[in-house]
């Protein structure tokens, strides 16, 4: 059918009805993402200018920027700022690397592929409440199953959680465990978007495959290996949940473990200053913001 | 060198290449096996720690295996807190939320595949910018909306808030679109509006797109936990997560009980994992994870 069919049947009757029937279908869908996305978008902007607003009366003290004034002054922001980027700047390269490494064997045509692939996915679709605790109990000082393998190589007892110094290492650890299915699903289809026959030409060359790994499929990988980045960037710099578990719901054992969405967390629902939290959120919108755009800018220059 | 020596030097060469093809094998076999105990590890331990007894649980070198298989910890911790409730909580929110959100995502992938409106496009590029702000930005608002609504411990505030599903609605959108145009036309020459071309010819054929979705929007409801933690506050409304992170805080931590319990959370999900993990796979790589 043409396009002069189209507009015959489009508009042969009531037009007024026709031209409200999308508005019909997209009702619900507009007025969930009006309500619960674009609003409180536009609200947190509004609030974290708002001092000393209260919660459903909406009143506040006066319009400025004495949320963000406390918020960076706050030496626990601080130390989330820093926990955060250390977790990130670990996390992010360490799964990458790993990820590149197994996709790279799980992309192999050998029989059992499907067995491998089930176990390493596998914690991607786990409750990360419930893998958490898990962890807790193999990174236990005394009972944990992680003391036991180490005392193999003559490593003595870590105090995994609650020693201020290695918690943020438990929660590496286990940020990586967690991260990496994901990351190596999209390394994997990344591979499999590589054209079989640039593997072909440098077999027939006599190419070793530690020069094809580095020579075709690290660079081939180039964009997929830049998706990941800047998609682990986003998501170790929302690191929360994970702490729960392993903490007992308190930021690391002395108060040493804040993260950015766990200070926005407390500000918000344990001391109730919601423009505090708004700028707090306001403030990692930014640095992620930034922090994306930096890697866009550095993977152009980087693929020409 | 002889027709016989030649090819004995032939054959020992090609024994030779199969002798290292086959040594490749299987140092790519011993790794892979390395990786995929790592990965698995937790949950081996999970199961094991969850038939261990008391006793087992706290010793030092830990016992890899419990001794006899007594399903008494599942017992235990289905007495001490109700795991039974938490559970059947789980399963109703899954549902609403895998049904709510696939109806409004169904709509609106028609709208902007298959009507014609004028800014149809505009708009939906819009709400991919959208996208990019984390939910964690906007939780402070919603807690606002769904309290001022009244709607707090209940749940439908667990639902509720996720109805609208841009990523959702991108994902079975562009399936949408790929369905012909022809197709579309022949339905309406022969009488069919619109509502009944949606669900007879393009939710049939759109099959893979829509279980994409399902699947990834039970997993993320089934394990959802920050949302439950700020909107559920008494105890016979919590999802399953949230009631095993208060078993924890609350109950102590007798690991032995815990990881019965954290069985019975993940055990569904790894049922239909193994099940679907194909679309489930091919779903991440699509389009990435919610959230």
């Amino acid at each position: 059918m043409s396009r002069k069919a189209e507009k015959k049947y489009a508009y042969r009757d009531r037009p007024v009805l026709r031209a409200l029937e999308p508005l019909a279908y997209l009702a619900p869908f507009l007025a969930a993402v009006a309500v619960f996305t674009l609003y409180p978008v536009i609200n947190v902007v509004m609030m974290s200018f708002k001092e000393g607003y209260r919660m459903l009366t909406g009143a506040y003290d006066q319009v400025g920027f004495g949320n963000y004034a406390y918020v960076l002054g706050d030496r626990y922001f601080i130390s989330a700022l820093r926990n955060t980027s250390l977790y990130v700047a670990v996390v992010v390269p360490l799964s990458t690397v790993l990820s590149i490494l197994i996709a790279n064997l799980l992309n192999r045509k050998v029989k059992g592929m499907a067995l491998f692939q089930t176990a390493y996915f596998m914690p991607m679709v786990t409750s990360v409440t419930a893998a958490g605790l898990a962890w807790k109990f193999m990174f236990s000082r005394d009972f944990g199953v992680i003391n036991q393998i180490l005392s193999w190589f003559g490593v003595g007892k870590i105090n995994w959680l609650q020693a201020p110094e290695w918690s943020l290492w438990a929660l590496i650890i286990y940020g990586v465990w967690s991260i990496l299915p994901f990351t190596i699903i999209l390394m994997l289809s990344g591979l499999q978007n590589i054209d079989e026959t640039y593997y072909t030409a440098a077999r027939v060359d006599g190419a070793k495959s530690g020069r094809i790994f580095f020579r075709i499929t690290v660079p081939m990988l180039a964009p997929t290996i830049g998706l990941v980045l800047t998609i682990n960037t986003i998501s170790t710099s929302k690191v929360f949940n994970e702490i729960f578990p392993l903490f007992n719901g308190r930021p690391g054992p002395s108060y040493n473990l804040y993260t950015v969405v766990y200070y926005i967390y407390d500000q918000f629902y344990i001391k109730w200053k919601l423009g505090r939290a708004a700028a707090a959120a306001m403030i990692l919108f930014l640095i992620i913001f930034v922090v994306t755009m930096l890697q866009q800018v550095i993977q152009r220059r980087w693929s020409l | 060198m002889t027709a016989k020596e030649f090819a004995g030097q032939r054959e020992g060469l090609a024994r030779a290449h199969r002798l290292r093809a086959g040594l490749a094998r299987a140092g790519l076999y011993v790794f892979l096996a390395l990786g995929a105990g790592v990965m698995l590890f937790p949950f081996f331990w999970m199961f094991s720690s969850a038939f261990k007894t008391a006793q087992e649980v706290a010793t030092f070198p830990p016992r890899w295996l419990p001794a006899s298989l007594s399903l008494r910890n599942f017992a235990i911790a289905f007495e001490k807190a109700p795991f039974a409730v938490y559970f059947f909580n789980s399963v109703v929110i899954t549902t609403a939320s895998v049904v709510g959100t696939g109806l409004v995502t169904i709509l609106a992938s028609f709208a902007f595949s298959r009507l014609k409106f004028k800014g149809r496009d505009l708009v939906f590029t819009l709400l991919l910018a959208l996208m990019m702000i984390p939910f964690e930005m906007l939780v402070i608002t919603n807690y606002e909306t769904i309290a001022a609504w009244k709607l707090i411990d209940t749940r439908t505030a667990l639902v509720l808030p996720f109805l609208g599903s841009i990523f959702y609605t991108y994902i079975l959108r562009n399936f949408f679109i790929s369905i012909p145009d022809g197709l579309y036309w022949s339905a309406r020459v022969d009488g069919a509006s619109n509502w009944k071309y949606l669900w007879k010819v393009m939710v049939p054929i759109a099959k893979p797109a829509l279980t994409t979705i399902i699947l990834l929007n039970a997993i993320a409801s089934w394990n959802s936990f920050m949302w439950p933690m700020l909107v559920i506050n008494s105890t016979p409304r919590r999802t399953l997560p949230l009631g095993l992170y208060t078993f924890m805080t609350e109950g102590g931590m007798h690991f032995e009980l815990l990881m019965a319990a954290s069985t019975v959370v993940v055990l569904p999900i790894i049922v239909l994992f193994l099940f679907a993990r194909k679309q489930i796979v091919g779903g991440v790589a699509r389009g990435g994870l919610k959230g």
